[in-house]
C-alpha cells in the first residue's frame, strides 16, 4: 500500500511540475465557466434551472475533452519510462510490477479527478453565486455529473495504460491512443446511428441497442447523465429516450467502473510478462 | 568468504527472437568479491545483469541470487539487498536530487536519515542536492546513481559501465567506494569496456563474447592461460631502446641472463600484457574455435 502511494505521489508531483495539472484545471474551468454562462442564454429570463442546462452542455464537453486529456496523459506512462530507461531502475527495486502500474494509474487518475472537480466545481460556484434558485435535486445531478466525469476520465486513462503496455514504441502507443479516442468518442455513435437507419428497426431492438450503448464507456456516461435525472433529460431532449432506456443508473456506473478495471487488469497481466 | 556463493548462474541462456543474448553461462560470485565483466557492446553483459536482477527470465538454466530466484514475485526481500547502477542512468528530470533519493529510499523501505551521509559519500554538494536532476551534469547524475545504488547497504551491487563520462579524479573516488564496500563483504559485479582502469580493482575478470563466457579467473590466472609474451624493454646508455619478448614462465631467467651477460644498461622495463591485450587474445581464440 505504501509503495502504491509513493509511486502515485511521484506521478502527481511530476504532473504539478510539468504544469499538466495547472493546464488541465484551467482548461476545464475556463470551458465550464463559459458554458455555464453562455448555456444560460437560450433559457433567457424564464428562470428555469440553469444548472440542468449547464449539466447538459458540460457532459457533452466531458465526452469529447476528458477522454482526450486522459489518453494524452497516459499513453506514455509505461512505454515512455521503458524508453527513457527509468523503468529498468524502478523494477530493480523491491516493487511488484502491478504496484508500478496501479500506482502510476492512481497518480494520473488523481490528476484527472483534481482538474475535473476543481474546473467543474468553479462552474458550480459561479452558478450558486449568480443567485438563481437551485434545488437539491439539481445539485445532486451536478455532483453526479462531476463524479461520473472522473470515472470516465479514469476509464480512458486505463485504456491509455493498456495501449502503453501493449507496444514497444512510443509513437505506436500515441497512435493507438488517438485511434481509441476517434473510435469510441466520434465514430462509434455515427456507426450506431447508421446501423439504426439502415436497419429500420427490423432486427435492432431496444435490448440490443442498450447493449451496444453499454459497450462504449462514452455512451454509458452520456446515458447516465442525460437520462438519469428527469429534470436534466427534459433539457437534453432525451426525455423520450429516458423513458425507453431500461438500464438503471447503478448499472451504468458499474459499466463505467468495469471500463476502468478491465483494461487496467489486462495491462497489469501484460506488464508482468513483459521482458524489459 | 562463505561457502555458498551469493550469486549462482547455472547454464543460463537468454534468447530474444532468434538471437541469443546469453548462451550457457555458468558463473559463481562470492561475498566480498569484486568481479569485472568485460566484453564489447552486445557481448551479453547487460543482458546477464538484467537476468540476475530478475527483470527478464532465462530461456534456459537457473539463477539464484542470495538464495532465491530474483524473477520471482516474492523476491522483494532479495531486491532490498541489491543495488543497481544501470548503464545509461535516467532519472525524472523534474525531481530534485534529494527528492529522487527520498523516492528510492521509500521504495526500498530504508530510513531517509542516512541520505545526507550518502550524498556526502558520493560527493554531491548540498547546493546540488536541492537542484532538479534535469540540470545535472553527467558526473553529478552518475554520483546520484551511485548514491541510490548504495541505499540500504546492499549485499550485492551491480554496476553497469559505472565510470563512463567520469573524470579521472571522480573515477578514483568511485573505485575507493567500491573497494570499501567489497571489504565490508558486498559482492560487486562491475561491467566495463574500459579495461585498463579495471586492472588492480577487480579480484576476478570474466570475459564475455557474443553471449558466451570465454574466460574467468584472476588477472594472474588469465595471464597464465593466455600465454601472452612478456615484453622486456631495455634502454642502452646511448639512449637506444631495444625490445625483446619472452614467455611469462621464462621471465625471471631471461632477466637474469640480461643482467649478468648482457651489455651495460640504463634501464629495464618489464611490460606485462595488459587487460586489453588479453581480452583481444581471448576474442581471437574464440573466433578461431
Amino acid at each position: 500500500m505504501n509503495t502504491l502511494l509513493t509511486i502515485a505521489a511521484k506521478e502527481v508531483r511530476d504532473g504539478l511540475r510539468n504544469r499538466w495539472v495547472v493546464a488541465t484545471t484551467l482548461l476545464m474551468a475556463a470551458l465550464a465557466l463559459t458554458l455555464s454562462f453562455l448555456g444560460a442564454a437560450p433559457t433567457g429570463t424564464v428562470g428555469v434551472g440553469r444548472v440542468e442546462v449547464t449539466i447538459v452542455s458540460l457532459s457533452s464537453l466531458t465526452i469529447f475533452l476528458l477522454p482526450l486529456i486522459a489518453l494524452l496523459l497516459s499513453f506514455d506512462a509505461v512505454v515512455g519510462e521503458i524508453d527513457r530507461g527509468t523503468m529498468t531502475l524502478l523494477l530493480s527495486y523491491p516493487v511488484a510490477r502491478w504496484q508500478v502500474l496501479i500506482g502510476k494509474f492512481l497518480g494520473h487518475a488523481a490528476i484527472i479527478a483534481f482538474a475535473t472537480v476543481l474546473g467543474y466545481g468553479a462552474a458550480g460556484v459561479a452558478l450558486a453565486m449568480s443567485g438563481s434558485e437551485i434545488g437539491p435535486e439539481s445539485w445532486r445531478a451536478f455532483a453526479a455529473m462531476i463524479g461520473s466525469s472522473v470515472l470516465l476520465g479514469a476509464a480512458f486513462t486505463a485504456m491509455g495504460y493498456l495501449a502503453s503496455t501493449l507496444v514497444r514504441d512510443r509513437g505506436t502507443a500515441a497512435g493507438i491512443a488517438v485511434a481509441i479516442w476517434l473510435v469510441l468518442v466520434l465514430l462509434y455513435d455515427m456507426a450506431l446511428l447508421g446501423l439504426l437507419v439502415a436497419d429500420g428497426g427490423k432486427t435492432v431492438n431496444a435490448g440490443l441497442l442498450n447493449g451496444l450503448l453499454l459497450a462504449n464507456p462514452a455512451d454509458a456516461f452520456r446515458l447516465f447523465n442525460l437520462t438519469g435525472f428527469k429534470s436534466v433529460s427534459q433539457f437534453a431532449g432525451t426525455a423520450g429516450l429516458a423513458a425507453q432506456v431500461q438500464v438503471s443508473a447503478s448499472v451504468l456506473l458499474a459499466v463505467l467502473a468495469g471500463w476502468v478495471a478491465a483494461p487496467l487488469a489486462l495491462a497489469a497481466v501484460l506488464f508482468s510478462r513483459r521482458q524489459i | 568468504m562463505t561457502d555458498t556463493p551469493t550469486i549462482r548462474v547455472e547454464g543460463v541462456s537468454k534468447r530474444y527472437g532468434d538471437a541469443f543474448a546469453v548462451r550457457e553461462v555458468d558463473l559463481d560470485l562470492a561475498a566480498g568479491e569484486c568481479v569485472a565483466m568485460v566484453g564489447h557492446n552486445g557481448a551479453g553483459k547487460s543482458s546477464l545483469i538484467k537476468l540476475m536482477l530478475g527483470l527478464t527470465t532465462p530461456t534456459a538454466g537457473g539463477i539464484r541470487v542470495l538464495g532465491g530466484d530474483p524473477a520471482n514475485a516474492a523476491a522483494s526481500h532479495i531486491r532490498r539487498q541489491v543495488g543497481f547502477l544501470p548503464e545509461s542512468v535516467a532519472f525524472h528530470p523534474s525531481m530534485t536530487g534529494r527528492e529522487t533519493l527520498d523516492f528510492y529510499a521509500r521504495l526500498k523501505r530504508v530510513s531517509r536519515d542516512g541520505n545526507d551521509a550518502l550524498f556526502e559519500r558520493v560527493g554531491l554538494e548540498p547546493a546540488a542536492v536541492k537542484r532538479r536532476v534535469g540540470t545535472y551534469s553527467k558526473g553529478m547524475r552518475q554520483r546520484l546513481a551511485l548514491a541510490q545504488a548504495l541505499l540500504g547497504g546492499p549485499k550485492v551491487l551491480f554496476l553497469d559501465e559505472p565510470t563512463t563520462g567520469l573524470d579521472p579524479a571522480l573515477r578514483q573516488s568511485f573505485y575507493e567506494i567500491v573497494r570499501s564496500l567489497r571489504d565490508a563483504g558486498t559482492t560487486v559485479l562491475l561491467c566495463s569496456h574500459a579495461l585498463t582502469e579495471l586492472e588492480g580493482q577487480a579480484d576476478r575478470v570474466v570475459v564475455m563474447n557474443r553471449g558466451r563466457k570465454v574466460a574467468d579467473g584472476s588477472l594472474a590466472t588469465l595471464r597464465g592461460l593466455a600465454q601472452l609474451p612478456v615484453r622486456i624493454r631495455l634502454t642502452l646508455p646511448s639512449g637506444e631502446i631495444v625490445e625483446t619478448a619472452c614467455a611469462n614462465d621464462d621471465k625471471v631467467a631471461t632477466l637474469r641472463r640480461i643482467a649478468c651477460e648482457g651489455p651495460e644498461l640504463a634501464d629495464i622495463e618489464v611490460v606485462q600484457p595488459s587487460l586489453d591485450e588479453m581480452y583481444a587474445h581471448f576474442l581471437r581464440r574464440e573466433a578461431a574455435e
